[in-house]
């Protein structure tokens, strides 16, 4: 999972543009959006995207988005259980 | 309709690897691809926005020249009534031809919304609009060359009509490493007459094209 | 003193009638564009869309030119156009402008991106097809906002009228269905499974389609049919894909088009509004329109009769606006059920008769773009 975990926060980074951040900056339970990371509702679209591309996971109701992509540890979690790829 | 005089306050040129503001070059880099130009000139002004590296070519663009003439001029403490009147010639296609790219591959279709959020050109208005807080009249419009005719008779309507209290006019131009950026600041007052022909002198001067 | 506005010619090209009368025939009868198509070049699976059929195109084509190398899109703006020039009989002098309207224009020739279609996707060259084929002689204007572009081209020839730098603008709009914008509306989740609900409970998205519209914008007052009395476009400065929460630059824009007209928000007879059906958009409209006390005004989106047409709808919505005020009709909001808004709207439910004195047109678009413009019925 650790592996998984580092694999995301590096994701992330590339795949939404977040130039100033670094792999330490990013927390496990850190909130993704809102006052953490700040991410926005492109980029939760965009990680939608990301789960089918890279994990084989399509999301039938987007609005789970907001439960799974709370923070890197939800993200992990749910993509370990549900990857196709 | 009776015009009052209006004035070119302040100008810049972004091109060729090179920033030029009110007639200074203010900022140059070796050649480079824009991409790496656009992110030394986002430091070298120390401008602290971390969703620029969000915004595609066209938007970082108009995103900089705005933000030069926008500096001095923004009062935070109040409303800024300053209209953005944009013009480009080739719209948002370098974005386009990206996106088309994303979703030409059947195999490998993964078509990207923050890639098609700007596939239209009026998106860098919203960029400028939210980064200054300008709840403002905002409009793009197509040309093949920049149209100093049409913006000035634009630019001046809006201002005689108070419609807005500044308008930000440009030419902001990119495709495929090729970007031409002539923006200008007009107000009721200012060092040069706002005129078409004052226009088409300063885009001349610093045009690539001549 | 400054100048008056009109709009003396309309015509639209769609996918329920090739002049306004047929459109407007099929819309006192319920008859939508929307339906469902197969067509995997454009999308995978079936999807409803409001889709012009190219064998009729064709056909109405044929009958003013054997000119036949013109794309789809090209073909249904100049058949908007042609019997409104022909109509005018205006001399299409450097007094008379040409302003096109789209967001992108022929977006599919990057399907081959030779250097060809690479110009040919440029919007000033698609500009410049529809100029000389008419022989106009200014440099087209062409207005590419997003989905405020139709409505913002009207008020951009009001507002170059009232500089004196033209007479006469002819305005044509336009886009067509494409597998590029078709896939970005997928990517965000916008678009509905089923023809769209606008502001009703159960609205899940938009239904795209496709159309042209094209207006003689005038100072003129000779056969007039509106005057423009005001206009706004202002930006939400929120977010460049979501709506402003507060509905800040749609309320702005309907204020500065109300202050330039100097009526007052309980004078507007009818209001033909954006009404998409996402969520996010009809929900920013209601909060608007309520901020401005125009919640009792009738009110519909011609959405459930075109789709989101996109560059056109702006235009096209206000042909048909016009049509109501002319023949005092409301036409219904067609495909909805439920108010599904948290603030009041007067949704128009069915047909009916009023005097429409003053009609409100507004739209709002990916930037934060918004536009508002008022027309004064004239007697």
């Amino acid at each position: 999972m650790e592996a998984l975990k580092q694999e995301l926060k590096e994701k992330i980074i590339a795949v939404l543009n977040l130039e100033d951040i670094n792999l330490e900056d990013i927390n496990d339970n850190d909130p993704l959006f809102g006052d953490g990371l700040g991410l926005d509702s492109i980029d939760a679209l965009e990680l939608i995207v990301m789960l089918d591309k890279d994990y084989g996971i399509k999301l039938v109701d987007p609005k789970e988005g907001k439960t799974i992509f709370k923070s890197i540890e939800t993200m992990a979690a749910y993509i370990s259980a549900n990857r196709t790829k | 309709m009776i015009e009052n005089k209006t004035y070119i306050k302040s100008f810049c040129t972004i091109q060729n690897n090179e920033i030029i503001l009110n007639g200074e070059t203010i900022f140059k880099t070796e050649p480079t691809l824009f991409a790496d130009f656009s992110k030394k000139a986002f430091r070298n002004f120390e401008i602290d926005y971390p969703k620029f590296f969000k915004m595609d070519n066209l938007s970082k663009l108009a995103f900089l020249g705005a933000e030069l003439l926008l500096k001095n001029e923004i009062d935070n403490t109040k409303e800024n009534n300053i209209a953005l009147v944009f013009s480009n010639s080739s719209s948002s296609l370098d974005t386009d031809v990206k996106y088309q790219k994303s979703i030409s591959d059947k195999d490998n279709y993964f078509p990207s919304p923050a890639v098609f959020v700007y596939t239209l050109p009026n998106i860098c208005l919203g960029e400028i609009s939210i980064r200054h807080q300008l709840r403002s009249e905002n409009s793009f419009f197509i040309f093949e060359d920049f149209n100093p005719a049409f913006m000035k008779n634009y630019a001046n309507v809006l201002l005689e009509t108070k419609k807005a209290e500044k308008v930000l006019c440009g030419w902001v131009e990119y495709f495929g490493e090729e970007y031409q950026a002539f923006l200008y600041l007009v107000a009721s007052e200012g060092n040069t007459e706002h005129r078409k022909e004052t226009l088409e002198i300063l885009y001349n001067k610093h045009s690539w094209k001549h | 003193m400054i100048k008056e506005v009109f709009i003396t010619e309309t015509n639209c090209i769609t996918p329920i009638g090739f002049d306004v009368a047929a459109n407007i025939k099929n819309i006192v009868n319920g008859v939508s564009g929307i339906q469902l198509h197969q067509n995997e070049s454009l999308m995978k699976a079936p999807f409803y869309a409001s889709i012009i059929d190219s064998e009729q195109l064709d056909k109405a084509f044929a009958k003013i030119t054997s000119a036949d190398n013109y794309t789809k899109l090209e073909k249904m703006m100049i058949l908007a156009l042609h019997p409104i020039i022909a109509n005018s009989k205006l001399d299409l002098n450097t007094k008379t402008a040409f302003v096109l309207s789209t967001t992108k224009g022929n977006i599919t020739a990057l399907e081959n991106p030779s250097e060809e279609n690479i110009q040919k996707a440029h919007l000033h060259q698609l500009a410049k097809t529809i100029a000389d084929f008419f022989g106009f002689k200014t440099e087209p204007v062409v207005v590419s906002n997003a989905c405020v572009s139709g409505i913002l081209a009207v008020s951009v020839a009001k507002r170059l009228i009232q500089s004196e730098m033209y007479d006469n603008i002819f305005v044509v709009a336009g886009d067509v269905i494409s597998e590029f914008v078709l896939s970005g509306f997928n990517s965000f989740q916008a678009m509905s499974d089923l023809p769209c609900k606008p502001y009703s409970k159960n609205r899940t998205g938009v239904t795209l389609g496709e159309a042209s519209a094209a207006v003689l914008v005038t100072s003129n007052k000779e056969n007039a049919k509106m005057k423009i009395i005001g206009d706004g476009s202002i930006n939400d400065a929120n977010h460049i894909s979501g709506p402003s929460r507060t509905g800040e630059g749609l309320f702005r824009s309907i204020q500065s088009a109300l202050a330039e007209a100097k009526i007052n928000p309980n004078q507007i007879d009818y209001i033909s509004a954006h009404g998409t059906a996402t969520s996010f958009n009809d929900e920013m409209e209601t909060i608007a329109f309520n901020r401005i006390g125009l919640q009792n005004v009738p009110l519909n989106s011609l959405k459930g009769f075109y789709g989101h047409t996109l560059g056109a709808s702006g235009l096209l919505e206000t042909v048909i606006g016009i049509q109501s005020v002319l023949e005092s009709k409301l036409f219904v909001s067609l495909g909805f059920d439920e108010l599904g808004v948290s603030q009041p709207l007067n949704i128009i439910e069915k047909n009916e008769e009023k005097m429409i004195n003053y009609f409100l047109k507004t739209a709002s678009g990916f930037g934060g773009c918004n536009t508002a413009v008022l027309f004064e019925k004239v007697k």
